[in-house]
């Protein structure tokens, strides 16, 4: 029986498993695990299931389904499969604090609740890769994720002169998505490196066996044959005055500027850390993926006992890979609290097997498509922390004069200490420290992520209930 | 910047923006009415007060931060529209008090 989106707090103070986040990989790890009679809540911060990949899934307004295309509604499986369980569900509920007794702070409704877990599986996802180039800051700069999401939840195109930049499968699917839909779209410049073909050569024969080969290639055509497209691009900047008016862009000694009010950059996506690093789950530097992926074991079990890690933010691997691997993360919970369960469920080897099929074209795309060092580690008057608005210079003079890792940055310069917590600059500071100091990403680190993960009103932490212990520890006299 | 699609059927949602009321449709964030709007809804950062719109419209980069019914630092992106909802342009920090 459906229990329902819900906009309320949680019912109970304590469950068998909490996964929090309703893309794939947390949409197939809570039906799995309700499947087979574990208590179960999903926790997800946007107004309904889908995630990013598969957002609005169940109230956008595109109703001809060609425009977003089949990719797109094939999560519908997954949310019927969840409505049909018996997990709670809760919506624009934000995760703000996950610890090592899977202690889970969250706020619904201006309010903030406690629960605990036997298991928790993190199904945070993806966040766009940082694109730091001057001007990236100018009102009309847009991630290619923002202008997707306006597009299938609102059914918004761009109607101005739009330039898209960049490089990766989803700056393609837009596209076609955009086109489709009668938006417009002035020109692409692909920033994919020529040099990346040669490397990621060795892996092309596993891609073309992939399901991705032949659906990238179809949506290149459709999109070249009603867009210029400009290739081997090696700059990018955004001008204007209070808003974005033009984009230069380079090939080689080749300079051209393009008149736009809307650039959507992209260069591919990385795994969302902040919660799972809070939990002191322990991550490592990928030098493929060039970003933090967390340590896992089998079936994405991660350094702090009772914590996985499922989907993109174990590293990325797609849609279907992440709902594969939130089955796994959720087999593995139901094997360790209810395992005479297992036999109403379809075995892990299987699933295994799936997920190695549904990987299988991934080493190519994340070589071909490895973002170029300019595009990550930016020149001085670049801005690279957003919300504090400090440069590339800043940083490296900052290092100049002693700082060594992104946390002693932050006395310097506050990176990393506005509202997005290092989201948006936090790759950039740790690639940028390495080369300044003449060290690895691995050995520079990152920023030391603490709860609350997501800003909450003070009001709210007060307002928590709490035991006579709690209050009994900070009463003097 | 943005158009709406011809094939929108979702009801009409009417808001509050600056005291001026503006058309949204149901199912719209903040964000998304705010930019289909057309209005000029560039809120200035606590920083140095340079304008800013909404940059990746998933709740991670606080670029969409609004007063929403009085409460300010609101991200646009993760909240729904309602009829009759007030919606303010953020001019730099949020004030002690909303």
């Amino acid at each position: 029986m459906s229990q329902g989106p819900s906009t309320n707090a949680p019912r109970r103070d304590a469950y068998d498993v909490v996964v929090i986040g309703a893309g794939p990989a947390g949409l197939a790890a809570a039906a799995t695990a309700a499947k087979a009679g574990l208590s179960v809540l999903l926790l997800d911060e946007n107004a309904g299931p889908g995630g990013q990949v598969w957002r609005a899934i169940t109230s956008t307004p595109l109703a001809d389904r060609t425009q977003l295309g089949h990719d797109f509604w094939s999560g519908e499986d997954l949310v019927r499969a969840l409505r049909e369980s018996r997990a709670e569900v809760i919506h624009r509920a934000t995760v703000w604090s996950l610890d090592k007794a899977l202690e889970i702070g969250v706020s619904v409704g201006g309010g903030s609740a406690f629960v605990t877990a036997r298991r928790v599986i993190l199904a945070t996802g993806a966040l766009e890769r940082p694109f730091p180039i001057p001007g990236w800051t100018l009102p009309g700069v847009m991630t290619a994720g923002a202008a997707q999401t306006l597009l299938k939840a609102s059914g918004l195109v761009p109607d101005e002169p739009t330039v898209i930049a960049g490089q990766g499968p989803l700056l393609w699917l837009l596209s076609a998505q955009i086109l489709r839909l009668g938006g417009r779209i002035d020109r692409i410049l692909d920033t994919t490196e020529r040099r990346n073909v040669v490397s990621a050569l060795p892996h092309a024969l596993a891609f073309a066996t992939s399901p991705y080969f032949r659906k990238g290639l179809a949506l290149m055509r459709e999109v070249r044959a009603k867009v210029g497209v400009v290739s081997g691009v090696t700059g990018l900047a955004a001008s204007g005055e209070g808003r974005l008016s033009s984009v230069t862009y380079k090939v080689g000694a080749r300079e051209e500027t393009l008149p736009a009010s809307l650039l959507l950059l992209h260069q591919g996506v990385v795994p969302n850390v902040n919660l799972a690093m809070a939990a002191g789950v322990e991550h490592a530097w990928d030098d493929v993926q060039l970003a933090w992926l967390p340590v896992l074991g089998k079936d994405g079990a991660t350094s702090v006992e009772g914590i996985a890690v499922a989907g993109d933010g174990a590293g990325i691997g797609g849609a279907e890979a992440a709902a594969l691997r939130g089955r796994l993360a959720a087999l593995a919970a139901v094997e360790a609290l209810a395992p005479a369960a297992l036999a109403t469920l379809e075995p892990a080897a299987g699933v295994r097997a799936e997920l190695a099929r549904a990987e299988r074209g991934r080493p190519f795309l994340d070589l071909l498509f490895r973002p170029a060092r300019q595009f990550r580690i930016p020149a001085d008057d670049t801005i690279v922390c957003r919300c504090e608005e400090v440069t590339a210079r800043d940083i490296r003079e900052a290092v100049a004069i002693g700082a060594t890792g992104p946390n002693q940055l932050k006395a310097y310069r506050r990176t990393g200490m506005g509202p997005c917590q290092g989201r948006l600059c936090g790759l950039t500071v740790t690639e940028l420290m390495a080369e300044a100091r003449g060290k690895t990403p691995q050995q520079i680190g990152y920023y030391r992520l603490r709860a609350p993960v997501k800003p909450i009103a003070l009001g709210e932490l007060a307002a928590l209930p709490k035991t006579k212990a709690e209050t009994e520890a900070v009463v003097r006299g | 910047m943005f158009k709406r699609s011809d094939h929108d059927t979702r009801p009409i949602v009417r808001i509050l923006v600056e005291g001026t009321a503006v058309e949204a449709r149901a199912g719209d964030t903040v964000s998304a009415a705010l930019l289909a709007s057309g209005r000029d809804v560039r809120r200035l950062t606590a920083v140095s007060g340079a304008p800013r719109l909404p940059y990746c419209m998933m709740g991670v980069c606080f670029d969409c931060l609004v007063t929403i019914d009085g409460v300010g630092n609101r991200q646009g992106c993760l909240v729904p529209v309602a009829d009759g909802m007030r919606i303010e342009i953020q001019k730099g920090k949020r004030e002690i008090g909303r």
